[in-house]
């Protein structure tokens, strides 16, 4: 079980804690990310990566922070899960790559990249992954459009005569 | 094309001119789906794997911010299509939990069953596709038939054969009926002997054995570290099922074994999900013996489930929380919170990141993909494998382009 009190003591107390349902999260700033994840992997046991993702808070009502990228940790001797959330803000989105941590990093970190533009300093590999690698904006950000920006019309075509 | 910096090669191909470069899929037939690895070939060794993946990236998650909850359930159903159930349970279990609502008895019953034949239905594919890419064409023979067994089954519940879009807030489209609670037991008499067919055709087959032992070995560390859930997995000796860990639905009324092997190769995963079939037949039995009476979705005055339609077309009553369910300037209270909920798909730990936004649609709905995480450990398994074997690997960690990509 962690204890919030004492990682306060450890990573200063900025560190809040919060519930809803059966989640437990907490809330750290991105000073800390890559030492208090390394804490809760080698202290507290939390040996699985379950998930990164990331949110974008443009249009949430009353929000303060741009993006949080969400990490869910689980204890797999006694199945704890906790999530973690770290406020992330533009023109600097770049949070530190946990792939030294758990080899299951890579994908989920290349997915919030390609998606929303955050970059993981420290991937060994950050390219996109899921849309073209000429595609030039981030499709889960808000400010982008349902349908696209028609980039698919501008993407070069390879003809018989021109390859 | 630029290798993966930490897959480089530890010799320089200067020095060796034979290695060659593959382009595997993105149309293959042992792919079954869209997908593309490009291989690093010296001979017939693979000595690096680069999957390329997004060649059916359609957006879901953005859609999944646009469309309401009981909408959704139409896109989630595509994810992983060889058990479209299993996602909508998956997704309407995390929508619940946001919402707090409690099923009733009978509701959490059939989506047990309706959740292990998914498993069956997945596995079975899995299984026989895997024989299939392996040279063994009977017993995917066999193993189809069985899966139309499960599409009637299904088709009586829902009306829909594959992407049934079933479950609904708090409860499902219809209930079901006696004929169809017939249907199921007369699957559960005749499934049996139809997997000691198989089991015979392929679980001693020397050439089945051959292939398989020994391939794509992962150890119990590496699984955990890759992030690893499912099958897989417990394949490599994980015991890990949230079915028996975080009971959902009626799980915990039932009684059933975690199956897990050491093996940790193509071998094991095939042992452990065979033996699975066995464990889903053995909860759908008695889950459809003790299926509780009464109504199947939860009570209208919660403002959150759609009437039954007779109580639609009939009733002003049952018309105006229709209208106040759909329409999106009504709608309901959903809680300005985060949820994550995960439940056991047959893939592993499918998990919902919902955000809610005092909206009956999703601020954010993120998926985590079982066969994203698996696929993404590919060119670990395969490195310094035949290339015959690719198809062993990518049978046995059984990927869904369409999860994948989403």
């Amino acid at each position: 079980m962690v204890c919030l009190s004492e990682l306060q003591q450890k990573f200063g107390a900025k560190i809040a804690e919060s519930h809803f349902r059966d989640n437990r999260r907490i809330d750290i700033p991105a000073a800390v990310v890559l030492p208090l994840l390394t804490s809760l992997k080698t202290e507290y046991g939390f040996n699985m990566l379950v998930d990164i993702t990331a949110v974008d808070w443009l249009e949430y009502e009353g929000a303060t922070d741009r993006f949080s990228v969400v990490y869910q940790l689980l204890n797999l001797d006694t199945g704890e899960r906790l999530t973690v959330r770290v406020p992330v803000n533009l023109p600097d989105a770049v949070l530190p790559s946990v792939y030294s941590l758990w080899r299951g990093a890579d994908w989920m970190e290349r997915e919030v990249w390609d998606m929303f533009g955050i970059s993981f300093s420290g991937h060994p590999d950050l390219r996109r992954i899921l849309m073209p690698e000429e595609f030039d904006a981030f499709p889960l950000r808000k400010d982008y459009p349902l349908k696209g920006r028609g980039e698919r019309h501008n993407f070069p075509v390879i003809t018989r005569s021109g390859s | 094309m630029p290798l993966t910096p930490v897959d480089t090669l530890e010799s320089a191909s200067a020095e060796r001119e034979y290695v060659w470069t593959l382009n595997f899929g993105p149309q293959h037939p042992a792919t079954h789906t869209t997908l593309r690895l490009v291989l690093t070939l010296d001979g017939e060794k693979v000595l690096n794997a680069v999957p390329y993946i997004g060649y059916l990236h359609s957006g879901f998650e953005k859609l999944g911010e646009h469309l309401d909850f009981n909408q959704y359930v139409t896109i989630v159903d595509r994810m992983n299509y060889l058990s479209p159930l299993a996602n909508e349970i998956a997704w309407h279990h995390a929508v619940e939990k946001l919402l707090g609502i409690e099923l009733t008895p009978r509701c959490r019953y059939l989506r047990t069953i309706l959740a292990e034949l998914m498993r069956m239905h997945d596995h079975l594919l899995n299984l026989g596709t895997t024989a299939l890419d392996l040279g063994g064409f009977t017993a995917f023979l066999y193993f189809f038939q069985q899966r139309e067994h499960i599409y009637d089954i299904v088709e009586l519940a829902s009306g829909q054969r594959f992407h049934t879009s079933y479950t609904r807030v708090g409860g499902v489209l219809f209930d079901v009926n006696t004929d169809w609670v017939n249907r199921v037991r007369k699957f559960i008499r005749d499934f049996p002997k139809v997997y000691d067919e198989v089991d015979r055709l392929l679980t001693k087959n020397r050439i089945f054995v051959d292939r398989t032992k020994g391939i794509g070995y992962l150890s119990r560390e590496e699984a955990i570290n890759f992030s690893a859930v499912g099958p897989v997995a417990r394949a490599s000796g994980v015991e890990r099922d949230l079915r028996r860990d975080e009971p959902y639905l009626a799980y915990a009324d039932l009684d059933f074994d975690v199956v897990c092997s050491r093996g940790g190769d193509c071998y094991a995963r095939y042992l452990v999900r065979m033996q699975e079939l066995l464990e889903s037949l053995k909860i759908i039995e008695q889950a459809v013996e003790n299926i509780p009476g009464g109504p199947v979705n939860i009570g209208v005055e919660s403002d959150m489930v759609l009437p039954s339609k007779p109580a639609v077309y009939r009733s002003i009553e049952g018309l105006i929380q229709h209208f106040e369910v759909i329409m999106p300037n009504r709608g309901y209270e959903v809680p300005r919170e985060q949820i994550y909920a995960a439940t056991e798909s047959p893939n592993g730990e499918l998990g919902f990141y919902i955000v809610g936004n005092a909206e009956t649609r999703a601020y954010r709905a993120r998926t985590r993909p079982p066969s994203y995480i698996h696929f993404s450990m590919f060119p670990h398994m395969i490195r310094n494998h035949q290339l015959s074997d690719v198809v062993a690997v990518l049978g046995s960690i059984n990927i869904i382009a369409a999860e994948l990509d989403r």
